[in-house]
């Protein structure tokens, strides 16, 4: 075969791809891995007919380098609050049409208004889901170190003495500044988004001292590490350390893991669905959320992944087992304690970066 | 006519290599250089100034006068980072003599095996890349970890009585780094052995030289450019190795990848993680000229 035939059989070949392509219609979503339940993505091709191209990332850190890089490809991607409120800044998201979104009309006023602070007028993201950064933990083995049956506080992260004796079953820290210094500052009786280099300095500090009994800072490990009763301890995410849960009550291996959201407050944050300004099927984008937006959508993506939802209408279809779970949807006392935080600039974001390193590493 | 042909043949041959060069090192590496010359911006691409070959001549001279070295006047004020690259070096160091001290009798095997044997033998070597590199990585975590197959068996063995904490410290490093680049090393290094010629040995032995000074003398020194070859084919993708220690090593593992990562990622500071790149570069290729250079000089004095 001459050079010619081979150039001309891959054009053709590609022409044909391409004219395929352009009967399916696509849209091409980047979701927090092990966060959807893979029914709902098959479901919704059956009904609408386009095809959903899923890929998944386990940091914001990740998914913002890329945006930032643009070209991405992608036409929903589903950052957390205040990294998309400097993403919006930077200009990499385009604003959603509303009158695509009929089931707008579903959300809960209480989680739309506490977005608005990072998206005014909810004018780029619908969320997805929203939770707590709080500690999850093996019940036996706190028990047997507490010597009670109370839920634990932050002490036993932050208090030295206290955290060195759960050093030999393991503890995981999250290992994301933007998650772990909140908590230190508001342990500290500081303002939690604080940006003052000299409060950040002493929750440095603080986490220092216990950095010796950490087995392990990473961000997505610790669900299984906890599932499989490889550590009893952990700085993470509500849905992920109930998902271990989950998985550790399937496992029916005697492993009990529980999640807490420590009686000193803790974090909340809002994973939120956008669409980014370079996204390739907008109109794919907008029926995909609009999609997630049906009650019935949102009740079943919550009890797979056990994190509260911002869609008000989907409450009453949930799995009680999710929606009545105060670690989940905390009643109004411990939701007057959650706090949020704001996107750091760029010069206190390297001060912050570099006292995680001296946590991280010691160096 | 034919004799003209051929020697443009041969110059055009000679010109891949160069053309391969400039597309694959000198582009990306300049890309980078202009990076690492510029500010942090919160826009798309996160740096500035950006080029805009469209605004003409002038504008393009304005952003040339832009560029600063404060992203390389920074990496010298925080110890961090000459400490991370040091520590990589370090690790990089240790993981090339293990593996040498690994894969060095593994090749001299093979390269002693029957004839029939040897195309076996170096399928073998090779079968592992069959599977994805990160998925033999992950693996390595349920071999090492307290509850994992290594431990298992040796309590079951009665060497130990409570698990060895190895997973998530410099020595699975160590050991993930060796398992991973082992075939890099054993190739170069089999290939060089192969060709040898063994009656040189015999003819030492028949002269009474022992087994083990004749290897010294004769066979060792016959495999050096393999050893060589080897040696550089591990040590210089380890001291930028990312995968291996984020996922075997501890927190208190240093790396110069993983501090890159921090860069790009956390501070979204692409100008000085690239600056951490040039210098990573330099430190790796000016030595590697420098050796290369006193290699050639050291063969034409042979001569």
């Amino acid at each position: 075969m001459g050079m010619k035939t081979v150039l001309l059989t891959a054009t053709l070949a590609l022409g044909l791809a391409s004219s395929a392509l352009a009967a399916d219609r696509v849209v091409n979503v980047y979701n927090w891995s092990d966060y959807i339940d893979p029914t709902i993505l098959e479901e919704f091709t059956k009904e609408t007919g386009i095809k959903v191209v899923y890929d998944t990332f386990d940091s914001n850190e990740i998914l913002e380098t890329k945006l930032l890089a643009g070209g991405t490809g992608y036409d929903v991607v589903v950052p957390t609050a205040n990294f998309l409120q400097r993403q919006i800044a930077a200009g990499v998201f385009q604003k959603l049409d509303k009158s695509k979104l009929p089931n707008l009309s579903n959300t809960w006023d209480e989680i739309t208004q506490r977005i608005s602070t990072y998206d005014p007028g909810n004018e780029y993201s619908v969320d997805y889901m929203w939770g707590t950064t709080g500690i999850g933990y093996n019940a036996d083995k706190m028990k047997e170190i507490l010597g009670s049956d109370e839920k634990p506080s932050w002490d036993v992260l932050f208090k030295p003495e206290l955290a060195a004796k759960f050093k030999d079953c393991g503890i995981h820290i999250l290992d994301s500044a933007s998650d772990v210094m909140p908590s230190a500052l508001n342990y500290l009786g500081l303002n939690p988004d604080s940006k003052d280099p000299d409060e950040l300095a002493k929750a440095g500090a603080l986490l220092e001292t216990i950095r010796p009994y950490v087995r392990k800072f990473h961000s997505s490990e610790y669900i299984n590490a906890l599932a499989n009763g490889d550590i009893c301890l952990a700085l993470g995410y509500s849905g992920d350390i109930l998902q271990a849960k989950t998985r550790a009550d399937e496992a029916k291996a005697g492993v009990n893991v529980a999640y807490t959201i420590p009686s000193q407050g803790a974090q909340m944050w809002f994973d939120l669905m956008a669409v980014p300004a370079d996204a390739p099927h907008v109109a794919e984008a907008h029926e995909f959320i609009n999609y997630m937006l049906k009650p019935e959508v949102a009740a079943k993506a919550s009890n797979y992944v056990s994190y509260a939802n911002g869609n008000k209408a989907s409450q009453a279809l949930m799995d009680k087992a999710v929606f009545e779970n105060p670690e989940v949807y905390p009643d109004e006392a411990t939701l007057k304690k959650l706090f949020t935080v704001t996107p750091y600039d760029t010069k206190t974001q390297r001060i912050v970066t570099r006292l995680w390193t001296k946590v991280v590493t010691g160096q | 006519m034919q004799r003209l042909i051929s020697s443009i043949a041969s110059r055009l041959v000679i010109v891949v290599p160069y053309i391969w060069l400039l597309v694959f090192f000198l582009v990306p590496f300049f890309i980078v250089f202009k990076i690492s010359l510029s500010e942090v911006a919160m826009a798309i691409p996160p740096y500035s100034p950006v080029f805009d070959l469209s605004a003409g001549w002038t504008a393009f001279k304005d952003s040339v006068s832009k560029f600063s070295w404060d992203n390389y006047i920074w990496l010298t004020q925080d110890p961090l980072y000459y400490r991370a690259y040091l520590s990589s070096l370090f690790i990089a160091g240790v993981s090339t003599v293990l593996t040498l001290l690994v894969g060095y009798p593994i090749a001299y095997g093979m390269a002693r095996a029957p004839a029939t044997v040897r195309p076996t033998l170096l399928m073998l070597v090779i079968l592992p890349f069959w599977t994805s590199f990160l998925i033999r990585v992950y693996a390595w975590i349920g071999i090492l970890k307290p509850e994992g197959l290594l431990n298992q068996f040796l309590m079951w063995a009665h060497v130990i009585d409570t698990p060895l904490n190895i997973l998530n410290t410099n020595t699975a490093v160590f050991i993930g780094i060796v398992y991973s680049y082992l075939p890099f090393l054993v190739l170069p290094i089999y290939s060089a052995l192969e060709k040898m010629d063994y009656s040189l040995v015999e003819a030492a032995e028949d002269l009474g030289c022992p087994p083990i000074a004749a290897f010294w003398k004769i066979t060792f020194p016959l495999s050096l450019p393999g050893v060589i070859a080897g040696c550089f084919l591990v040590f210089i993708p380890a001291v930028g190795e990312f995968v291996i220690p984020d996922l075997l090593g501890g927190s208190q593992t240093l790396m110069i990848g993983k501090t890159l990562w921090n860069e790009f990622f956390s501070n979204r500071d692409w100008p000085v993680s690239s600056a951490v790149a040039v210098i990573l570069l330099l430190l790796l290729v000016v030595p590697i000229v420098l050796f290369q250079r006193a290699e050639a000089r050291a063969q034409e004095s042979e001569k």
